[in-house]
């Protein structure tokens, strides 16, 4: 295989153990609330660097590699193993969370939300989840962290405590921990089929070696990891995800748009090009079928948001539509499109964030939750709404934020794959896209307040630690874009080779 | 190795030293109440430390032999500790420990009366446990079983009120159970005139055509099967567990019920052998089956309970199947394993489970799960037990219950029975239900009408005595998870390796 080099380094367990260490010294500042926060911040600023640090060695086209221990089954090893696709998701979700940390500050203060304490805990033992899935080195290791993290997830979805919170993390666990059941079915067959269950650039070969027999075999189990990734949100097993955005807006913002749908969908990209292999998965037919339903998906996906008036709950099933993309891309099985893919994680993650963190700012300075209520926003809350702007444009494809790019990708894959229904599909969703973003960027910009009159409205923004997270991820958001289009070389050159080399490794 | 004082007649020590005793604490305990508990904990201490040199040294040289008062087997009788013994032993005294701290101010509330007493039949109730343990002789066995069975009747029936039906019931289903042991070991000796274990082994092979054998083979089965309460034969359980004192509760689900899947185990394996099961007497599957509904029909009433204890009790049902199952699954690789770490696992959960169980009615009397709102901010380090130890049940990653989970379903897929990992899959979903329940009520449920306050409730923590040994089987849920995952660097998974050997190999041991 490609794979480069492999390095012994136990950088990516320090990096796991910030969110760790961050989560008991929470509880024991229960009490006082700054260094409660701090603690957050500080593990979440270390980590970042921690894990950036790996970059150099991973554009070096090497693997970092950090075994603790060989477990009871033989050929399973419990450790880590940064390759690049790994790192891409580990450093968006690193680099958010420190963002989103100054953000709950704003938000949970303004709000005067109940059990901090709790919402900081598990907010951290979800990061600490959600970076263990990126850096797993195997599917058993993996598993471990994606049960953690649906598990620290639950308390945040019903931070409310009202009936409705609690049977909307009924509906969450119920969802969650049967596709928890399906994925480790999933993966004992595995590992009783091949003997390991390591993530191996171009598929585990033992897994394509099996024969014609095993065919039906295979395809079901395919089919078994795909319901184990419930987390992607693919229809029709998506409405956890709508029924979650009950939780507070970061909640929703990180670990939404974020943390737990990507892990879901960073999954099936390790399923499809690291245990199955794009060749077994052309030769099985299993693309097509997923591509479909990812197609599937993006549409009616896009059709239920129209219906939305609930801002976050629109923005819901946006995501939904959106991971689908990623599914699509890596469904595709062509360079371009698994390139796509993995270049969309990260860019729907900064845009879809901004998204939701504006939709916060909204309901801690006015209190509004429906579109419908939101005319004349734009003018008493300019920087919230035209960050908001920028990335539902880069939602739909548009410059100048990041999302035409990844897009751009996407239609490509489906050019070099000669599916050009796919490439219809891609418009069409990019079309309802734009039909379900502007009215809200209609409403704000262009209609007057409800009974309000002429009179010059006043400008009231968030609170500054909520403006600036929102603020820095727009502007990520555009700065992707112009370093691609202009080649300025600034931060995200070293973006753009990372994806360069995980397609290299995950395409042999 | 240090030449310990007596080594080499330990085996014969754990339970002489036990027995003796519990006549002390009754001689001391009619001078000074206050003696009992101190006397009791330093008995099982010393039990426990020679258990685990026990276990030492089997790990070492192989399994240890004494020959009682010198007579050599197959005459005399002899106590035979080989890897699978020491664990469990090890394992029984450890929760036996746990619970003389325990049981302290549980009794002290519980039963201020009956103090002596009760701990004179605890005594006595370990050192049955003990006897079934180290014992290599069958009938043997028998005496130490009825030992253990008739302390319990007492210390269950101590509750007084609907414990006493509880207890009556018990005493019924469990002299049946042990007449048909009885009868089981009756047959044995009429057709081979032998009751040790290892000599039984080597005599059967030629006569296991013959039907008295086999017969005999059904009466353990299912003598040993309604001790251990496997379904369809567990209705004394769930009573006997819920009307128990507390103490009483947590030892007779975390380390009695062990007992006697040992000795099930055992005479499976080691009286009888897998050829045995393999040829004349198909059985294997057919108590796969039995367990595989008792997984589901246990965590089916579970759901249905009202009482925390009583729900636990069933948890109990649908666990032993998950003990059952892992042995009906012998022929793979990891059926036995997954028996065998299963039984420290359900001893460290449920051990855990009722523990806080008994602390929360120690502390707020309260048993019925819907009034359990807010108790996670009354009582936050008790809850935080109950819920480590309910995630482990569930098998939440790296909880002991994942381990488990892991071993049956690599055997079940072994076994090519997709049937055993639908049901073990669907278990977890099951045990989710019934426990998270709790969990929601105790931390996020909101009592009717109660609005958002944030007004501090004041801790009503349990006493210190209860709540540490609740909060270490409560770390341990997790500890001993990581520990069995990293197999074979620490030192649990050798010592089931070579328990497993044992056991599939050709009999306890050779006779010498």
């Amino acid at each position: 295989m490609t794979e480069g080099a492999i390095v012994s380094s136990y950088i990516p367990l320090f990096a796991i153990l910030c969110p760790a260490t961050a989560s008991f010294l929470i509880l024991l500042s229960s009490k006082r609330p700054n260094v409660r926060e701090s603690w957050t911040i500080i593990a979440g600023i270390l980590q970042f660097s921690l894990i950036a640090s790996m970059i150099p060695t991973i554009l070096n086209d090497e693997v970092i590699r950090c075994t603790f221990f060989p477990t009871m089954f033989k050929g399973i090893a419990f450790g880590f193993k940064v390759d690049a696709f790994g790192l891409i998701f580990a450093l968006t979700a690193s680099f958010l969370w420190i963002l989103v940390s100054f953000y709950s500050v704003g938000y949970m203060r303004s709000l005067r939300e109940h059990a901090q304490t709790r919402y900081y805990f598990c907010f951290a033992i979800a990061i600490f989840g959600a970076i263990g899935v990126a850096l797993s080195a195997n599917l058993l290791t993996m598993y471990i962290f994606f049960e953690i993290l649906t598990v620290s997830t639950y308390p945040l979805v019903i931070h409310d405590q009202s009936k409705e919170a609690i049977s909307a993390g009924h509906k969450y666990f119920a969802y969650l921990l049967t596709a928890g059941v399906f994925l480790l079915f999933a993966i004992m067959m595995t590992y009783y089929l091949t003997g390991t269950t390591d993530f191996t650039g171009g598929g585990i070969k033992a897994l394509a070696e099996l024969g014609p027999a095993y065919k039906l075999t295979l395809v079901i189990l395919f089919f078994c990891f795909l319901l184990g990734f419930m987390k992607a949100a693919w229809m029709p097993f998506h409405s956890w995800l709508p029924t979650a955005m009950i939780a507070p807006t970061p909640v929703s913002a990180l670990l939404h748009a974020v943390a737990v749908v990507k892990a879901g969908v960073f999954g099936i990209v390790r399923i499809v090009c690291y245990i199955y292999g794009v060749d077994l998965m052309t030769s099985l037919g299993l693309g097509l079928a997923l591509a479909c339903i990812a197609g599937f998906t993006m549409i009616v996906a896009n059709l239920f948001a129209i219906a939305q008036d609930n801002l976050k709950r629109r923005l819901a099933y946006s995501t939904i539509n959106q991971l689908s993309y990623i599914i699509l891309g890596v469904a595709l099985l062509s360079p371009k499109g698994i390139e796509g893919a993995m270049i969309h994680i990260p860019f729907h993650g900064f845009m879809k964030i901004t998204l939701f963190l504006c939709a916060g700012a909204i309901m801690v300075v006015t209190g509004k939750k429906n579109i419908s209520e939101m005319g004349g926003i734009g003018k008493k809350m300019p920087v919230t709404m035209l960050a908001f702007t920028i990335t539902a444009f880069g939602m739909c494809g548009i410059p100048p934020a990041c999302g035409f790019i990844s897009k751009w990708f996407l239609c490509l894959g489906t050019l070099q794959a000669e599916e050009i229904i796919f490439l219809f599909v891609l418009l069409i969703a990019s079309l309802l896209d734009v039909v379900y973003f502007f009215p809200i960027i209609h409403t704000a910009f262009f209609k007057r307040a409800e009974g309000g009159g002429e009179e010059e409205t006043e400008v009231k923004e968030a609170p500054l630690f909520m403006l600036i997270p929102l603020s820095l991820t727009a502007i990520f958001s555009v700065l992707f874009f112009l370093d691609f289009i202009l080649r300025l070389n600034i931060i995200s050159m070293y973006f753009y080779k990372i994806v360069e080399v995980a397609v290299g490794n995950a395409i042999p | 190795m240090v030449r310990l004082f007596l080594a080499e007649h330990y085996p014969v020590l754990i339970i002489v030293v036990s027995l003796f005793s519990a006549f002390t604490i009754l001689i001391a305990g009619w001078v000074n109440k206050k003696t009992c508990l101190p006397i009791s904990l330093a008995t099982i201490s010393v039990q426990l430390l020679m258990a685990i040199f026990i276990l030492r040294q089997v790990m070492s040289s192989g399994a240890v032999h004494y020959w009682l008062g010198g007579w050599a087997p197959p005459w005399g009788i002899e106590y035979v500790i080989d890897a699978f013994n020491a664990y469990v032993l090890v394992i029984v005294l450890f929760i036996c420990l746990i619970t003389a701290i325990y049981s302290k101010r549980s009794i002290e509330k519980e039963q201020p009366h009956k103090i002596v007493p009760f701990y004179v039949i605890f005594q006595l109730l370990v050192t049955g446990l003990c006897g079934i343990t180290v014992t290599g002789d069958i009938f043997n066995l028998y005496v130490f079983l009825e030992i253990a069975s008739l302390a319990a009747y007492a210390l269950i029936a101590a509750a007084g009120g609907r414990a006493l039906k509880a207890s009556y019931n018990y005493v019924i289903m469990g002299s049946i159970g042990a007449c048909f042991y009885l009868l089981g070991v009756g047959f044995l000796y009429a057709v081979t005139g032998s009751l040790n274990m290892a000599d039984l082994s080597h005599l059967l092979p030629p006569l296991y055509g013959n039907k008295v054998v086999q017969a005999a083979f059904v009466f353990f089965v299912v003598g040993l099967s309604i001790k251990m309460a496997l379904f369809p034969l567990h209705i004394w359980q769930p009573d006997a567990y819920t009307y128990a004192p507390s103490a009483v509760t947590v030892i007779i689900a975390a380390a009695m019920s062990k007992v006697s899947i040992y000795a099930f185990i055992r005479v499976f394996f080691s009286v009888f052998t897998t050829d045995f099961i393999r040829m004349y007497v198909p059985i294997a599957i057919v108590i796969s089956w039995i367990a595989a509904v008792a997984i589901i029909v246990g965590s089916l009433i579970a759901i249905m309970q009202t009482n925390l204890k009583r729900m636990l009790a069933y948890s109990s049902v649908s666990q032993v199947g998950y003990i059952v199952l892992g042995v009906g699954l012998y022929s793979t690789q990891w059926g036995l394993h997954g028996a065998l770490i299963h039984i420290l696992n359900h001893a460290i959960t449920k051990g855990c489970l009722f523990l806080a169980a008994g602390a929360i009615i120690y502390r707020s009397g309260l048993w019925n799960i819907r009034d359990f709102e807010g108790l996670g901010k009354k009582m936050p380090y008790t809850c935080a037990a109950f819920t480590l130890a309910a995630l482990s049940m569930i098998g939440v990653p790296p909880s002991v219950g994942f381990v488990t989970k892991l071993c049956l379903l690599l055997a079940s897929l072994e076994a090519v029975e997709y049937g055993f990992v639908a049901v073990i899959l669907a278990s977890t979903l099951l045990n989710l239900v019934y426990f998270w329940r709790v969990i929601d009520r105790m931390y996020f449920v909101r009592k009717e009408g109660e609005e958002e306050t944030e007004h501090e409730i004041e801790k009503e923590e349990a006493p210190v005595s209860m709540l540490v040994p609740t909060l270490i089987l409560g770390a341990l849920c997790i500890i001993a998870g990581i520990l069995w995952l990293a197999g074979a660097k620490t030192a649990l998974l050798p010592i089931v390796d070579q328990a497993v050997n044992a056991l599939l190999g050709t009999g306890v041991v050779a006779v010498p």
